[in-house]
């Protein structure tokens, strides 16, 4: 049994977009954090986190996503997250996710928003 | 027969229970989920509701991996379905027998002080309360127990 998160990444000038797939614990949020952080030293300023293939979560991963969010605006970039389920929208906006990045239905409306701020 | 302890309580009759126990190891908070799920889709509850109550047990496993040292290091899980005016539901109990806490020295986290700190943890039980409709906590020297219920 493994529910870990596998986590893939596409560039798209300077915004990089990441899709996650399965569970993230702690071992799904170090390797999305590793892929942002990859990214950010790549010279991307802003990030667009899919869910959209993730249905739980818990908060130790969020935690771990809340430090990734942190250095991004450290960095001055911005972090966008898409295709989140209810339950996952409502438990970032419970620890605050949502007070700090943007939050959006699709991938295409984070795309435009990140993509006009970062330019 | 048991000496020094007291037997669990048999379940009442006509109640509808499923009890299972799992060890204290990575990822086995995703077993006791799919068994939440199953008895969430048994009474028609939406596949939104279920994921509230998956999120809310995977919050009090973890929770009870990391704080409670458990003595037989196992959770005992216990699920019941009941009806009531108000509707069906579904109730999960998570017990350990680990040391126990005193819920009143847990300090609510805020999203501030989250963010101020390089202390991100302790959500658990602020995430358990915010996704399910009734919980329950008790907990002393034996061990904790936190009841939740989700109605449909």
């Amino acid at each position: 049994m493994s529910e870990t998160c596998k986590v893939s990444a596409e560039r798209r000038g300077d915004v990089a977009i990441l899709w996650t797939d399965g569970y993230i614990n702690n071992q799904g949020g170090e390797e999305i954090a590793r892929e942002a952080y990859a990214q950010l030293d790549q010279g991307v300023r802003a990030l667009v986190l899919n869910l959209e293939k993730t249905r739980i979560v818990n908060s130790i991963g969020i935690s771990i996503l809340i430090e990734v969010l942190e250095k991004v605006m450290d960095r001055k970039g911005v972090l966008a997250f898409c295709g989140l389920t209810p339950t996952i929208d409502k438990t970032f906006r419970i620890m605050g996710l949502a007070q700090y990045a943007e939050i959006f239905p699709t991938q295409d409306e984070a795309l435009r928003k990140v993509s006009a701020q970062s330019a | 027969m048991t000496q020094g302890g007291h037997a669990p309580a048999p379940p009442a009759a006509g109640s509808r229970e499923v009890s299972m126990t799992i060890p204290v190891a990575p990822e086995m908070e995703i077993v006791a989920t799919a068994q939440a799920a199953a008895l969430g889709e048994y009474i028609a509850m939406s596949r939104d509701k279920i994921d509230e109550v998956k999120l809310a047990l995977v919050e009090a496993c973890i929770n009870a991996f990391e704080h409670a040292n458990c003595r037989d290091e196992q959770l005992h899980l216990t699920f019941r379905l009941g009806r009531e005016a108000r509707g069906d539901w579904l109730e999960v109990e998570v017990l350990d027998r680990g040391r126990g806490f005193d819920q009143k020295a847990v300090e609510p986290p805020t999203p501030e002080k989250t963010f101020a700190s390089h202390r991100k943890r302790g959500w658990g039980l602020q995430i358990i309360k915010s996704l399910m409709d009734e919980v329950d906590i008790t907990s002393g020297e034996w061990g904790t127990r936190i009841v939740m219920r989700k109605y449909k």
